[in-house]
């Protein structure tokens, strides 16, 4: 029986999101919230992983009261129990206040019962920076494998898990101890349409809910903004595409056009005699 | 704690397979120039088994100072063995700015790193600058899926570390009259205290795609059509000696590979010239790369993003205009830069 934590962030959907010019700020409401889809691969390979060794999954996030509809959304998937983290202490958070709130809920839920594995998707597609997985790892003092592939094997009796992790040409093939914290690539798996049954569950599924007074000993101080380190001092708009130069006339025209232009370059390219 | 104790920049040297990684280097560039403005050393940091030889090697692109950890429990990169040595280190000695290259490997290490030593970390940043004064790091980097820039501070712990894409410092032109210290450095680590273990390293034999590293890559997008109609790009790709990139839409398309997908959730490129071909231009797929040399747009869409977003533009049939570029490469008379 294993037990699998997921840990899982609403996020605004980044394709969709306005910007306020003035402020610089997102306007929220414009972007629909979703479940960061890395975060769906984690659930689906912590459901994958139930499915064939037995146990439970869990989730976990940290956010505000909608992001209930994100767990919902990982029940749909297979998740059994959802734990939503919700409290004004934890605004504002970076990297590292962020890891220890998630870590002090993953404590808290291991006193039900411990925990095998805890898995993080890659990266948010708002934060953005794939730091909080390793940092929960680190909090635990459990060994962090990031760029996680494949699972070859997880096996609780010997107390072992063996990964695939995607290197920058091929990959290595990686055995840690359990418990153990991965973050997994995208393509670790698919996430198909969930069944039916899941379905309707998911509907009618209320997570836990836990404040900062649930969470036990906890140092408020390296909570939210107070515990951030880190602080965004300027936001801008990056730069304005300028717009380019439309080449004009006929399409052979153009294509002379452009020629001349590349003429320029032509030390960059390196085409070899005798290709197509 | 007392921010002043801290004194110095170091940059995280990356090596795989016995070579320095080039954003190490790019890092080193970037480095320097701090290092000046607050007149203070700069420093790489250096693990791995018998690569002190390499140390040297990095003096002549800037660095005063090369820390050096060379045993035999650092000869697979392990987040846990590396994060004890540079911990360690960054102890010992205190630096005030710790870079690393937004490598999977260097994010990796300084999340790891950021955590134990309670302190702050950028990510991907993508432009860095230090008050001379006050020393405080300024890491920017785009936020929201490139929908703003961001300036992130760290102002009460110290080290001030970012981990930095690669490509967008420049490396220092070496100069190989400069000479600095080489500084060897010992943990007592034993292989009972790692819990991970690297059974074996599989490079794929498949010729690998290192986009990031490309000087012209051409991508292109859904417009191409279909899977038949995307080997237009593979052909004037090999007939201009670049490497092929692709737009999300096209991968999952399955047109082509994932590992070809330039954008937010592919790589960042930025090579000296990028053909984007039936690309429509989200901001998704421009945030990796916009900051491209040369951006030439082929879209037959005249209100197409893309074209607010590039150098030279020409609206118009990618199946029409890439055979007639291709055939104009074919024709360029000057063969001593081996057209065609
Ligand atoms: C969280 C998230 C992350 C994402 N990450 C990425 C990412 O990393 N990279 C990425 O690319 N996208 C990413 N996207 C997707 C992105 O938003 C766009 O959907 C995608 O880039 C569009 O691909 P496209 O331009 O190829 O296709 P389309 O938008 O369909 O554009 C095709 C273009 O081809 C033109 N065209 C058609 N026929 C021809 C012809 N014969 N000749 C010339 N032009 C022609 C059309 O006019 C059109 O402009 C992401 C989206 C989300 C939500
Ligand atoms: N607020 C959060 N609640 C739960 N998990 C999170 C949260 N933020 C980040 N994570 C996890 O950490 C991973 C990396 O996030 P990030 O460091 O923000 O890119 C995500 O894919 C999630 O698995």
């Amino acid at each position: 029986m294993l037990h699998i934590v997921a840990c899982i962030k609403q996020v605004p959907d980044t394709k969709i999101i306005k910007m306020n010019p003035k402020t610089n700020t997102m306007d929220r409401a414009s972007a629909p919230a979703i479940l960061n889809p890395y975060d769906a691969h984690a659930v689906e390979e912590a459901v994958r992983l139930k499915q064939r060794y037995g146990g439970i999954v869990s989730v976990v996030t940290m956010g505000p009261p909608p992001a209930v509809k994100a767990i919902r959304k990982c029940v749909e998937i297979g998740a059994d129990e959802g734990y939503l983290v919700t409290d004004r202490a934890f605004a504002g958070a970076d990297t590292l206040a962020t890891s220890y709130a998630i870590t002090m809920a993953i404590k808290k839920i291991a006193e039900k019962q411990p925990v095998d594995l805890v898995i993080c998707g890659k990266m948010t597609i708002d934060g953005d920076t794939g730091q909080v997985g390793p940092g929960i790892a680190r909090r635990l003092d459990i060994p962090p494998l990031t760029s996680v592939k494949k699972v070859v094997e997880v096996n609780k009796q010997q107390g072992y898990a063996i990964v695939h992790r995607k290197l920058e040409d091929g990959y290595e093939v990686i055995q840690s101890s359990l418990p153990c914290l991965f973050s997994v690539e995208k393509e670790i798996n698919e996430v198909p349409y969930s069944p039916l049954p899941n379905m309707l569950r998911a509907a009618r599924y209320n997570p836990i809910v836990w404040s900062v007074n649930d969470l036990g000993d906890i140092d408020r101080t390296l909570l939210g903004l107070k515990g951030s380190p880190t602080i965004v001092a300027k936001v801008w708009p990056p730069e304005k595409p300028k717009g380019g130069e439309m080449l004009q006339g006929s399409t052979s025209e153009q294509v002379a056009n452009l020629m001349d232009i590349l003429r320029e370059k032509r030390g960059l390219f390196r085409v070899k005699e005798g290709q197509v | 704690m007392n921010l002043d104790e801290y004194r110095g920049i170091w940059v995280y040297i990356e090596v795989r397979d016995g070579r320095i990684a080039p954003v190490s280097l790019e890092l080193l560039g970037a480095g320097r120039q701090m290092a000046d403005k607050r007149g203070v050393p700069l420093a790489g940091l250096m693990i791995g088994e018998g690569i002190r030889p390499l140390a040297e090697t990095l003096f002549p692109y800037g660095a005063d100072q090369v820390y050096v950890y060379d045993n035999r429990i650092f000869s697979d990169y392990r987040t846990e063995s590396y994060m004890r040595a540079v911990i360690e280190c960054a102890r010992k000695h205190k630096p005030e700015i710790i870079l690393y290259g937004a490598t999977s490997t260097g994010k990796d290490l300084a999340s790891a790193v950021a955590t134990d030593l309670e302190t702050g970390l950028t990510a991907d940043t993508t432009m860095l600058d230090v008050n001379a004064e006050t020393g405080l790091l300024e890491a920017s980097r785009p936020a929201f899926g490139g929908n703003i820039m961001a300036t992130i501070l760290c102002k009460k712990h110290r080290p001030q570390m970012a981990t930095v894409r690669p490509k967008v410092m420049k490396a220092l032109e070496p100069d190989e009259t400069r000479t600095g210290e080489i500084i060897d450095e010992h943990i007592s680590l034993n292989e009972e205290d790692i819990r991970t273990k690297v059974l074996k390293i599989v490079r794929e034999t498949k010729e690998k795609v290192r986009l990031d590293e490309a000087d012209v890559i051409v991508a292109g997008g859904k417009g191409l059509g279909s899977k038949e109609g995307f080997g237009l790009i593979h052909r004037f790709a090999v007939k201009i000696g670049a490497t092929v990139g692709a737009s999300r839409d096209a991968v999952e398309a399955g047109w082509i590979d994932h590992e070809h997908q330039v954008g937010q959730t592919g790589v960042t490129v930025t090579p000296k010239i990028y053909f984007a071909i039936g690309i429509s231009g989200a901001i998704q797929h421009l945030v990796g790369m916009r900051n491209s040399g040369l951006i030439i747009a082929i879209n037959k869409d005249p209100d197409a993003l893309i074209f607010q977003s590039c150098h030279y533009g020409i609206v118009g049939d990618a199946f029409e205009i890439i055979p007639m570029l291709m055939e104009a490469f074919q024709e360029e008379p000057d063969k001593e830069v081996s057209y065609g």
